[in-house]
């Protein structure tokens, strides 16, 4: 019963999310328009044109691939959420709603993999995509064998075949590895592409015509990608796919260690060649649910745009990118996407500047970097860990992490924080119960050390409750 | 007029008191909280001397009027006896004292405290009976309410209200005020005070200062056509208008009386010298009845409950099941910091419930054990005896649970950890663990290698049990589940650490 209502919660909090930023931009430009004439009732967001899409050319296939790709992470449910996070049946009337909207407006990448909604996206993508001609989209999906037990040839064989049939095609147009980098490293990498045979599959099947861009997405340890990279002459990778956002462009490994920044991974891809293919342009939504005043900071610069548009110019303003995924859950979420890339107006240089000036304030801020991407999930001794960090994060973003009791808003920020904490997460749930046992740290693609986080936020409620700060 | 005023007053003390058992927030309590200690027999056990005398001579001028506006078992069987009245008007009589019974009772009740018999005492005291009532029936119905505001609040993104865990307490203390709420309401609607005037040994005591009263009904006999409408509207059966005499034992001030008198016979004044009324063999069998089916039925529903305990996990597909704590054997259970010591519990303890209501962690619940029958004891199954709180010992009324202050707390031990082998995580599941050292408030747990010559083995914990508090932070935060791998061992004398 708890959950479900927490379920329901998150969905209304993203809905209204959506619903607030669409709402404040008909009020701005309602505004606007009022003080040029009194103009009756029209509608302050324009329609947005079918095309005006930017279009990137991938130097080795010459595929005119859309600025704008469709990640199909987060397809809805018929329970309205993210099939990412519940349990529910996938709404295919929805999805196929979402993806005809986003071809008719020219958007023609999608991708997912086995991985996806709990396993669910290649079945309901395929079915979506199947519905158009073939020609008119690409697909990229991946070789998502994370557990163990699909590390063995025979499993990822099937893996990959199974891929075809769920999504309805003989041919995939972008093949991946799937985060490689995370988890053991070098030494989990082997195991899941090397030792197995896979990658040298792989290029035989592009040889074969069936898999026609192979390359990789990447996260965590270093030492991967440039053994990746240092192996393009063996491979040709035909693309990567990395993290761009304008807060890990220099910010990533000062959030953490274990990171990289984005500049580096563009520029070695750069250096060779290889396009690159964007992931986490709004950092699972931090980039979009940012503090109030770096919001503010964002809407008074433009105030007819939304926050995360900022994020997405950002990373199209990138000439070595080929296309920058988001995933879609909402319909409003793709059509604020499609306004900011129909057509890509890139950032001046004086704007490029200006968001690494906002990245240096949000640095400051100390929200954890989780992208809600459930990988950590579940853990073992029951604990709702993004539930957790996302209830910190939200509280830090709102300023509800008092510094001491002497702050002005204690006592308020100290009920928000309390009472959110017990709807977001319910209590056998929450951090005090975390052993510190460290399984779920491998499995993160942020490379969070998740106890030490969780101890600290628990030590922090501690302090609330006993009103020691 | 004066029976206005004494409705009126009842009200506000009713609503009030039960407002004491109903708030969870800990805010009521410090406007409210002389209302549980101005109560009879929880000032007696808690030699609250003051107050004791107090009622006394409260009791010595006003003739029992603590009955009618203090006692909330009494108001809340006026109001069952009001809405008897509505449906049948003249429906009392006068009855004969039941002397005997009465005494006895108190004998039962005087014995009871000395041997430190709880369950006798609890289900004896009149304030108790009704805090079970509220806080089984009432409180439950009111955190409901509250939990719906609590969803209102949080879909219009507003921290006012928190949602709280509804949860049985104790099967047999539900049932005891079932019971008690059945028989007594329906021993009032039929008949009024029959309770008050056979059973209640703080009745008995009053009454016997109520003869001695100052101020009292009294009837004019000069005015007086022994029509016999006071008698049948008398609650308390108290009044013999033949021989024109009122039980000032048995009189519980409620004025109904002089309201209804047409000739205005009776007035609340001074003492008239009246002629000693002559013994009447007058028997009233039916309200001896009531009486002995009033206890039988108690011990009844005693009997009767059974003890359910909810299921209450969902299981959403990305979270594992987590099992419900089950409650370790304890040799010796476990009471709040401040109770001083067990024995302090049970010779003060009346089981009015008031610190299990006012318990925020879910750690107090009223015992099952017949010898102990609904007083508070800890467990931490759902949580544990946090740091900051001090509530059940601010709430008391009946010294079983004596004021402590945060300080004081941390330094009261009130029990000892115990590790159990078998249950320890970090042998179990081979995995880090150490939870309940990084939650001991008093640093009693440290971890150690399992391996004595391997430092790099698993650590366990061990504990100082000089240091140890018995707050059960350990206890409650284990993983191992259902059974904890460390659980809190109570002692029988509190001390001082």
């Amino acid at each position: 019963m708890d959950m479900k209502q927490q379920n329901i919660n998150r969905r209304d909090f993203l809905k209204r999310l959506g619903i607030g930023a669409g709402v404040t931009g008909i009020a701005l430009t309602g505004c606007d328009q009022a003080s040029k004439k009194l103009s009756a009732d029209s509608s302050a967001l324009p329609e947005i044109p079918t095309d005006k899409m930017t279009y990137r050319t991938n130097p080795n296939t010459g595929d005119e691939v859309s600025i704008l790709g469709y990640g199909c992470m987060r397809w809805p449910t018929v329970a309205g959420e993210s099939a990412h996070d519940g349990a529910d049946e996938i709404d295919q009337e929805a999805v196929n709603d979402l993806v005809d909207t986003a071809l008719a407006h020219g958007v023609n990448y999608f991708d997912t993999s086995p991985a996806y909604c709990k396993g669910r996206s290649e079945h309901a993508t395929g079915i979506a995509l199947s519905r158009h001609p073939r020609d008119s989209y690409y697909i990229a999906t991946k070789l998502s064998n994370f557990a163990q037990s699909t590390w063995s040839r025979e499993a990822s064989m099937a893996m990959y075949r199974n891929s075809f049939k769920e999504l309805q095609t003989d041919y995939i147009d972008y093949m991946l590895l799937h985060a490689i980098g995370m988890g053991g490293g070098m030494e989990e990498f082997r195991a899941r592409y090397i030792d197995n045979g896979m990658l040298d599959f792989l290029v035989a099947e592009r040889e074969a015509g069936r898999i026609r861009n192979l390359g990789f997405s990447y996260h965590g340890d270093i030492e991967v990608f440039d053994w990746a990279l240092a192996n393009h002459d063996k491979y040709k990778w035909d693309f990567v796919q990395i993290q761009l956002n304008y807060l890990d462009w220099k910010h990533a490994k000062e959030i953490n260690p274990r990171n990289t920044d984005g500049e580096y991974l563009y520029v070695e891809l750069e250096k060779r060649g290889i396009p690159a293919i964007i992931m986490e342009p709004l950092l699972g939504g931090r980039l979009s649910n940012v503090p109030d005043h770096v919001a503010t900071r964002l809407k008074q610069r433009e105030p007819e745009k939304s926050v995360a548009s900022w994020a997405f110019r950002y990373a199209g303003t990138h000439p070595g990118v080929l296309t920058v995924l988001s995933g879609m859950t909402y319909k409003e979420h793709l059509e604020d996407n499609l306004r900011s890339y129909c057509p890509l107006v890139p950032l001046t240089d004086e704007e490029v500047q200006f968001l690494y000036d906002t990245a240096d304030i949000m640095v400051r801020y100390p929200t954890v970097a989780c992208n809600d991407c459930k990988y950590c999930m579940p853990c073992p001794y029951g604990i709702d860990i993004p539930s957790i960090l996302l209830h910190y994060n939200k509280c830090v973003n709102q300023g509800n992490v008092a510094e001491s009791s002497q702050s002005d808003n204690y006592a308020e920020a100290r009920r928000a924080f309390l009472v959110g904490y017990d709807r977001s997460v319910p209590r056998l749930r929450q951090a005090s119960h975390c052993i510190g046992c460290g399984q779920c740290t491998p499995h993160c693609p942020q490379s969070i050390d998740i106890p030490k986080e969780l101890h600290r936020i628990d030590s922090y409620v501690e302090s609330l409750k006993q009103e020691s700060i | 007029m004066l029976k206005k005023i004494r409705q009126i007053v009842a009200a506000l003390s009713i609503v009030l008191i039960t407002l004491l058992f109903l708030d969870f927030t800990g805010v009521a309590h410090k406007w409210l909280g002389w209302m549980a200690k101005i109560q009879f027999l929880p000032a007696v056990l808690s030699l609250n001397l003051i107050v004791v005398a107090a009622l006394i001579v409260l009791t010595l001028i006003f003739g029992r009027i603590y009955c009618s506006v203090i006692c909330p078992l009494g108001i809340m069987q006026d109001g069952f006896a009001w809405l008897g009245k509505r449906s049948k008007k003249n429906r009392y009589r006068y009855s004969k004292a039941k002397n005997a019974l009465r005494y006895v009772m108190l004998g039962v009740m005087v014995i009871a405290i000395l041997l430190g018999i709880g369950s006798v005492v609890a289900l004896l005291a009149p304030y108790s009976a009704y805090g079970r009532i509220a806080q089984s029936l009432l409180a439950p119905l009111w955190q409901w309410g509250n939990n719906l505001l609590a969803s209102w609040a949080e879909s219009a993104d507003s921290y006012r209200f928190y949602t709280v865990d509804v949860w049985l307490r104790g099967g047999i203390t539900l049932g005891v005020a079932v019971g008690t709420l059945v028989i007594l309401g329906y021993l009032a609607w039929r008949n009024g005070r029959t309770y008050c005037n056979t059973i209640c040994p703080v009745g008995t005591v009053l009454g016997f200062f109520a003869r001695f009263s100052l101020l009292r009904p009294v009837i004019d006999t000069s005015k007086c056509n022994s029509c016999g409408l006071c008698a049948r509207n008398c609650k308390a059966a108290c009044i013999n208008s033949k021989e024109h005499t009122i039980d000032y034992s048995r009189c519980v001030t409620c004025f109904d009386c002089i309201g209804k008198c047409h000739k205005g016979a009776i007035s609340y004044g001074r003492r008239r010298s009246v002629p000693k009324p002559a013994a009447t063999k007058t028997a009233e069998p039916e309200t001896v009845d009531n009486s002995r089916r009033n206890m039988l039925a108690v011990a009844g529903a005693i009997a009767a409950t059974a003890a359910l305990r909810a299921q209450e996990k969902t299981v959403d597909g990305g979270l594992a099941t987590i099992i419900d704590k089950k409650r370790p054997e304890r040799k010796t259970r476990i009471v709040p910091p401040g109770a001083l010591s067990i024995r302090n519990v049970e010779s003060h303890c009346t089981a009015c419930q008031l610190c299990v209501a006012a318990c925020p962690n879910g750690v107090l619940r009223p015992s099952t054990k017949l010898d102990t029958l609904m007083q508070p004891e800890s467990s931490y199954e759902r949580g544990y005896c946090r740091p900051e709180c001090t509530r059940c010992s601010d709430v008391c009324p009946a010294g079983a649970i004596r004021p402590i202050t945060r300080a004081e707390k941390s330094s009261t031990q009130i029990g000892h950890a115990v590790w159990v082998k078998a249950n320890c995580i970090p042998l179990t599941d081979g995995v880090e663990c150490g939870n309940c050292a990084r939650h001991c408030p008093t640093g009693a747990i440290t971890m150690v290698p399992s391996e004595r010559n391997d430092d790099t083995s698993r650590k366990i914990p061990v504990v100082n049990t000089e240091r140890c508090i018995g707050c059960g932070a350990c206890e409650n935060l284990c993983p191992a589940r259902p059974f904890s791998a460390i659980y809190v061992e109570g002692h029988e004398i509190h001390r001082t650490i």
